[in-house]
């Protein structure tokens, strides 16, 4: 019989008991307010700092014209207005698209089944330690090595793929194959992490589901589909907001590879933001763009949340 | 054990955690504060100058010019700092956003319009009137390259040209190269020269009506398609060959002129290579850069700058290599000539000290030390003299560098106008869609065009 206690149990003491508090009788009741806000204030510090600020600056440079080097001036909606009509934008949205559809889609039902396997088949520690090794390899590192191992001429991939008789690929350099390329390569680095979370979600399933649905006979396959995946709802739904979320902010990957791949196939929404500030300078038109992927973003959450009925557990 | 804060009377023990939050939230704070306070200092009438630039290979050069300049100047001392080029510009920008930017800077003619337009760049007209620094003693138009509206914004420091580079082992016979045409029709001996290059897998040259373009073992002519606006490793010289400009005017022009004919023409001859099997695909490029894939044996021919003659010449280099003279075309034999100057940040604190070092840097006394080292082409002339017997006694021929920088009509400025980055991107964008085949180049290049414009409006 399996059990998960190792996993799911409370601790099997409390913490020691201070001898000097509980001499003096029964606990003063003590107001750990102040302190509290006290262990807060770094993390509240860096969040005002390092995100709330910008996030207001960010607003406010979307409305003016700004370059970094002048003083930024009040335009209204100007930026928001070019930003419909700018052609350049909707394209790298639709990349994006086309990205995130085949990244997410992949490496969820990956993930899915990975996770399956651990918590039915074995939970070896080892095994769950490997499958995170890709997801702490520098995302930058990711970009390099597998624009090497595509390499037309010199990666191993197209080695591999001579080996067995095929036509070498210009992964990366090919239009058509650039960006399913990079969709795929984030998969390999993100599916174990994902699979991780997902099977935490599955050790929340009480065992004896699986033992009762098993003595009447239901398969494994039956069981997943009856047991786990409903069960699972709420974190799959979690799971897969906070991926479409980071999936939707891919960079790294990509601005590594640019160069050498063709007609800015895979120039995704956080690459065009980035250029427009970075490179051209265009520091309010960038903060717009930035903000309606916050909105995009937004809607996107919510319709996933409403969807999913993420915040019911079938299980209470 | 238990530690013996846990034993202190309640009070203590939360002032003590009181204090150790505080402590640590001012820590925090400190800390990136710490991180940002390194910047020139002035301390008692010595001074330090930041000084930029972004090629490893000349740092020793501009090294030994700056242990000259402060042995006469001994209260100036000069801190250099060498960031990679794909790196260069984006770090200064960040810099001058912050008002903290170098003191003086290696400047490039296409990126220094923006910095114009941003009033970063100090004018140094002023300076150049006071000291009489003589214009003359530079290659002809490269001190014109760094003037606006009367304004000066750097002194020149160097100069490069293009040629055809090819491996010695896949081209034995050199016959001819240094008399080659070229036209967008046929490709004149230039395209036999490519053909006669390429090899396919059983051995027959592009020359032979059996040659096989899908299983090609050696490319005739290696490509640069991530070339910017300018072409300048490869279209843009054939182009200006063949009659095409840029620009109503350079510099500071404001209505380009990708939509000319000229141009579609030339981009047009370059995708027959590729459908020829003369030159890879764009898929079928390696990822790692031309100056490898040359260094593989898998192309003969490409189009380099003089700056990469170290690379071709020198020890490191895996394969034997010649340069020639470009082809000639229609319009004559063209290459591009580019400079790059240095730049005084507008902002430092230092400008008479700056204008000392930036006065030395575009002088003989430094170029002559740089020319020496043979890295770069000086711009002041003594110091090319210099750098052409430096490879002269090192057995590297570099005429066809300098014979095609002298000749008359020889060369081209390349475009200088705002909005250099966007156009850049634009344009490789248009022109890479031509070569892996999804437009045609006159529309491409047209739309394109209209873009560009579009920026000047």
């Amino acid at each position: 019989m399996r059990n998960s206690l190792a996993v799911t149990a409370p601790p099997a003491s409390g913490p020691p008991i201070d001898p000097g508090s509980v001499a003096g009788g029964p606990r003063r009741h003590r107001d750990d307010r102040r302190v509290a806000w006290l262990f807060l204030a770094p993390v509240l510090v860096g969040f005002a700092v390092f995100y709330l600020y910008p996030t207001v600056r960010g607003v406010w440079y979307s409305l003016t014209d700004y370059s970094l080097l002048n003083t930024p001036s009040y335009v209204g909606a100007d930026n928001y207005t070019k930003l419909i009509s700018d052609a350049q934008f909707w394209t790298s949205l639709r990349i994006t698209g086309y990205y995130v559809l085949v990244n997410i889609g992949t490496q969820t039902l990956l993930a899915l089944g990975l996770a399956a396997l651990m918590h039915r088949l074995t939970r070896s520690v080892v095994l769950r330690a490997t499958l995170l090794l890709p997801w702490l390899v520098p995302n930058v590192t990711v970009g390099l090595l597998w624009m090497w191992m595509l390499d037309t001429n010199l990666g191993f991939v197209n080695h591999l793929l001579s080996a067995i008789g095929g036509e070498p690929q210009g992964f990366l350099q090919n239009s058509d194959l650039a960006m399913p390329s990079i969709a795929l390569i984030n998969t390999w680095a993100y599916t174990g992490y994902t699979a991780l979370l997902l099977y935490a979600g599955m050790l929340q399933i009480p065992p004896h589901l699986y033992e009762s649905a098993s003595l009447d006979g239901a398969g494994e396959f039956r069981m997943f589909r009856r047991i786990t995946l409903p069960l699972l709802r709420p974190i799959l739904a979690l799971v897969l907001v906070v991926s479409l979320i980071g999936s939707f902010q891919i960079f790294d990957t990509v601005a590594v590879t640019e160069k050498v791949v063709p007609v800015g196939a895979t120039r995704v929404i956080y690459l065009y933001i980035y250029k427009q500030a970075f490179t051209y300078f265009h520091m309010g038109y960038a903060a717009a763009v930035a903000m309606a992927l916050v909105l995009i973003l937004g809607l996107l959450t919510a319709v996933q949340m409403w969807l999913l009925r993420a915040s019911r557990s079938d299980l209470t | 054990m238990t530690p013996p804060a846990l034993k202190l009377p309640e009070r203590n023990s939360m002032s003590r955690r009181l204090r150790a939050a505080a402590a640590l939230t001012v820590a925090a704070l400190a800390l990136p504060l710490a991180a940002c306070s390194a910047e020139s200092g002035d301390d008692g009438g010595k001074v330090t100058l930041n000084y930029w630039l972004w090629d490893d290979k000349q740092l020793p050069a501009y090294q030994a010019c700056a242990d000259e300049f402060t042995k006469a100047n001994p209260n100036t001392t000069i801190k250099f700092t060498q960031t990679a080029w794909q790196q260069y510009w984006q770090n200064l920008t960040t810099q001058l956003a912050s008002g903290s930017a170098p003191d003086v800077w290696t400047d490039h003619a296409s990126y220094y319009p923006q910095f114009v337009t941003s009033n970063q760049i100090l004018d140094i007209q002023p300076f150049v009137d006071k000291d009489k620094v003589d214009l003359n003693q530079y290659q002809a138009g490269l001190a014109d390259l760094f003037v606006k509206d009367g304004k000066r914004y750097g002194l020149p420091k160097d100069w490069d040209t293009m040629a055809l580079v090819y491996n010695t082992k896949l081209v034995p016979d050199a016959s001819g190269l240094d008399k080659l045409t070229w036209n967008p029709g046929d490709g004149g001996s230039f395209e036999q020269a490519i053909a006669k290059a390429s090899v396919d897998a059983q051995g027959r040259n592009g020359l032979d009506p059996a040659f096989d373009k899908n299983t090609v073992k050696v490319y005739g002519f290696l490509p640069e398609w991530a070339d910017g606006s300018q072409g300048q490793n490869g279209w843009g010289d054939l182009a200006v060959a063949n009659g095409f400009t840029y620009l109503d005017k350079n510099p500071w022009g404001t209505k380009y002129k990708y939509d000319d004919p000229k141009l579609a023409e030339t981009i047009g001859w370059f995708k027959h290579l590729i459908d020829k099997g003369y030159a890879p695909k764009f898929d079928k490029q390696s990822t790692i850069g031309r100056d490898a894939t040359m260094d593989s044996g898998q192309a003969a021919f490409t189009i380099v700058g003089s700056w990469t003659i170290g690379t071709y010449l020198g020890t490191g280099a895996k394969q034997q290599y010649a340069f020639a003279q470009l082809p000639t075309g229609p319009a004559g034999r063209k290459t591009a000539i580019n400079g790059l100057s240095d730049a005084i940040y507008a902002g430092t604190k230092h400008p008479n000290q700056a204008w000392s070092w930036v006065k030395f840097l575009g002088s003989s006394a430094c170029q002559d030390i740089v020319g020496d080292k043979a890295v770069v082409f000086p711009a002041v002339k003594s110091g090319t003299d210099k750098a052409l017997a430096a490879h002269k006694a090192a057995g590297r021929n570099v005429q066809a560098f300098t014979d095609q920088a002298t000749a008359s009509g020889g060369t081209f400025f390349l475009p200088i106008t705002d909005h250099g980055n966007e156009v850049s991107q634009i344009v490789q964008d248009a022109i890479q869609s031509v070569v892996v085949g999804q437009a045609a180049p006159a529309d491409a290049l047209k739309k394109a065009n209209d873009q560009v414009n579009g920026l000047f409006k």
